[in-house]
């Protein structure tokens, strides 16, 4: 059967099981949006391609599947270049497309041509530029295979307009080994040897830690996970990547390390004798002064990317292995440490004297942020999913809702991508319509990002969105009153421009607005209680509010601040 | 193979170097990709050598000397390994390396200096390759010491043009080449 390349792309895309592609038509994609009218492919269209692109993550973060955007050339492709990076930093399986000029004009500067291959180079797993029609198939199927097997990522496809519109016969590679990509080896399997040494080291642990990260999510090994913590009782902490991978409700969680992360978690890894790192990179800010983190631990590291292993910190056992695959493994085996009793009776002392905390609102307001997050999680539903931007919301919400389950946060963690939360709420919200969504967002991320609420509407897409609106970039606001000597720099927003209320009206969505903790609890119930348009709720929050604790950029993780009520505390 | 020219492997380069042989797919763009992840990683290159592979047009071999002090070699094997295109990877530490490089020298000639530089060629073993009435052209193929010997030797002459084209190495015979990883 002969078909034309943008037909060819569509079909393979459906061949992938695609629902779904978020994007925007110009010049160089054209061809492809015309079999788009006769796909049963939704395609979502956005105001503006980074919204594209976050959706997808939000998407693939909610329901584990890829996500798929398709954008035109130039500008087209450069606005989607965030998201791409987002997406590397985070290990989100995303397949990107993107028009090109026409072969011919590749390298003459053509109007709206440049090179993304050339510039998502070190953002992407891998990308491809498509040189004939009779390659789409290939290119598609081997994006899918790589955005999704071993450490998933991003993967970019880049399809000139006269490639999309040649024709090609129909053909579709039968598996993996028609692919090819002889350089593409994916880590399978476990090493015996390590696993016995790794065995050896729990057997002799007396304050071990599960340092989890996003890894086991990506690998689905929560109950992998969740089985082994309960035999062996060796406290969990996750991640700002891994919330959900493990039940915030459960006896071993300790929730969440790092620069804010609860003291009893960070604390615990600081006294740790042997860490079990899954899926997880020693990140900057879980680690703090990598010298100083974990001073007493040993390590056993398991992650399916070889070169994250003693990339910042030595692993005395390296299990290069994907999550499920080791946790399993590790459990066939019964490996156990001994009794931990002086161990947990340690770290419930820290609970108790160190737990998140904030100081309670005043009743003429303004609100807590942090009792907005609470109340949001009291008045919504089970399994509720939580999407968020970049700042001191972004903590609060790590810190103050509880996951119980995969999939029910989605968040920017490794790039910090301010703008990220709405976006990637509408796409978590399309992955899994039953569900309710919430953005919880700042001021001003909002304002980065909010047109996709245009989309929401226009799609028929009602996801929640709480501004915690305190007039400031509050996180840049925070380190410039702790370590700038309260010189406020080019941080003030004003509460009241936008007016958020009215901004959403014309977007066609419910806007609110809450300045009491009595209006608070009104506006929540209220846009619980709408479900077929999207709500903005202006939460009107206390500017001076702080993220607590913390551990300063660049210090021992031992010289963590807790919140000012709990200082001078045993 | 020429004799050993003069200096032959007796002088180390003093860069604590190591010398990864890659095996990539011979697409477009790829030396952009394995340049440019070393670059990204703060990695630095020492010198750099490619051609098409041995036994198939399908792949080029990448000869790449790395700085060992910037690149640990660890890290420098996992994320080279994790470019999708990167075929095998071996490393080749530089005492258990056969290493050669072409140096290429245009020089002014006349004469006063013909004499003298010809017992500098003669004592490097590198070969007159082209001459005209004014300048002639030498090339050597040594050790990158050797090379560094002749290049130290014809910088005395006014006006040298010299090209160096970066190593390529194999291991020695009966040293067991470091299992390649293969992993992502």
């Amino acid at each position: 059967m002969e078909i034309t390349g943008a037909q060819a792309l569509i079909k393979s895309l459906e061949h992938e099981g695609v629902e779904v592609v978020f994007g925007l038509p110009g010049g160089a994609i054209l061809p492809v949006y015309d079999p788009i009218l006769d796909s049963p492919i939704r395609h979502i269209l956005v105001r503006h391609e980074q919204g594209a692109g976050h959706m997808a993550e939000g998407y693939a973060l909610a329901t584990g599947r890829p996500g798929v955007a398709m954008v035109t050339s130039g500008p087209g492709a450069t606005n989607i270049v965030t998201p791409i990076a987002n997406a590397h930093m985070d290990s989100t399986p995303l397949v990107v497309v993107t028009g090109q000029v026409a072969r011919a004009a590749i390298g003459t500067d053509a109007f709206q041509e440049c090179d993304i291959t050339g510039i998502t180079m070190g953002i992407t797993k891998h990308n491809f530029l498509v040189t004939s029609a009779s390659e789409i198939p290939r290119a598609i199927a081997a994006a899918f295979h790589l955005a999704t097997t071993g450490r998933p990522g991003p993967v970019l496809v880049d399809l000139p307009k006269d490639v999309a519109q040649s024709t090609m016969e129909w053909w579709y590679p039968a598996g993996v080994e028609e692919l090819d990509l002889p350089g593409y080896r994916p880590l399978a399997g476990v090493d015996e040897a390590a696993l016995e040494r790794a065995a050896a080291l729990l057997a002799t642990s007396e304050r071990p830690v599960l340092y989890v990260g996003g890894g086991v999510l990506k690998a689905r090994a929560h109950e992998q996970l969740r089985a082994f913590a309960e035999r062996t009782r060796i406290p969990v902490v996750t991640t700002l990547m891994a919330r959900g991978a493990f039940p915030d409700s459960h006896e071993l969680a300790l929730g969440m390390p790092g620069m804010h992360g609860t003291y009893a978690a960070v604390t615990a890894i600081q006294r740790a004798d042997l860490l079990i790192a899954v899926g997880t990179r020693f990140d900057d800010r879980v680690t703090g002064r990598v010298s100083a983190f974990a001073p007493g631990a040993k390590v056993i590291h398991v992650d399916i990317d070889a070169a994250e292993i003693n990339k910042i910190r030595h692993a005395e056992v390296a299990l290069r292995a994907d999550a499920a695959g080791a946790l399993g493994a590790l459990e066939e085996m019964g490996a156990a440490p001994a009794n931990l009793d002086v161990w947990w009776k340690e770290i419930r002392t820290w609970q108790e004297s160190y737990p998140l905390t904030y100081d309670p609102p005043a009743e003429a307001g303004p609100l807590r942020p942090q009792q907005v997050i609470e109340s949001i999680h009291a008045a919504s539903p089970e399994g509720t999913v939580v999407a968020a931007g970049v700042g001191q919301h972004q903590m609060w919400a790590s810190q103050f809702w509880r996951f119980e389950e995969p999939g029910t946060w989605i968040n920017s963690g490794g790039a910090g991508t301010m703008g990220f939360g709405v976006p990637a709420a509408i796409g978590a919200k399309v992955g899994r319509p039953e569900r309710t969504v919430w953005c919880i967002d700042g001021d001003g991320c909002f304002q980065m990002t909010a047109q996709e609420l245009t989309t929401a509407r226009a799609e028929g897409i009602p996801i929640k969105v709480a501004i915690l609106n305190n007039a400031y970039l509050g996180m840049v606001r925070q380190w410039q009153e702790m370590f700038y000597e309260e010189r406020y720099s080019e941080v003030y927003l004003n509460a009241d421009l936008p007016d958020y209320v009215k901004w959403a009206e014309a977007m066609g969505c419910v806007g609110l607005r809450a300045r009491t903790p009595d209006e608070m609890r009104a506006a929540i119930e209220e846009a619980n209680a709408i479900t077929d348009v999207p709500v903005v709720v202006d939460f009107r929050t206390d500017t001076s509010e702080k993220v607590f604790p913390m551990v300063a950029a660049g210090a021992s993780n031992d010289d963590i601040m807790v919140h000012p009520s709990q200082r001078g505390r045993a | 193979m020429s004799p050993e020219p003069f200096l032959g492997d007796v002088e180390h380069s003093p860069v604590r170097h190591h010398i990864l042989s890659v095996l990539v797919e011979n697409k477009a763009g790829v030396l952009a990709r394995v340049a440019g992840l070393f670059a990204r990683r703060g990695f630095n290159i020492y010198s750099l050598a490619v051609a098409p592979a041995e036994s198939h047009e399908r792949f080029s071999r990448i000869t790449i000397v790395v700085d060992a002090e910037t690149a640990p070699l660890e890290q420098v094997f996992g994320q080279l390994h994790k470019l999708v295109n990167v075929v095998e990877i071996s490393d080749i530490a530089p005492d258990d390396a056969v290493e050669r490089e072409v140096l290429l020298a245009t020089i002014p000639t006349d004469v006063d200096n013909r004499t003298s530089l010809l017992d500098v060629i003669g004592a490097a073993n590198a070969s007159i390759v082209d001459v005209d009435a004014h300048h002639v052209t030498v090339m050597l193929a040594a050790t990158p010491a050797g090379c560094d010997a002749l290049e130290r030797a014809l910088e005395a002459h006014p006006g040298v043009e010299l090209h160096r084209t970066g190593r390529v190495a194999v291991p020695r015979l009966g040293v067991p080449t470091h299992e390649p990883m293969r992993s992502r």
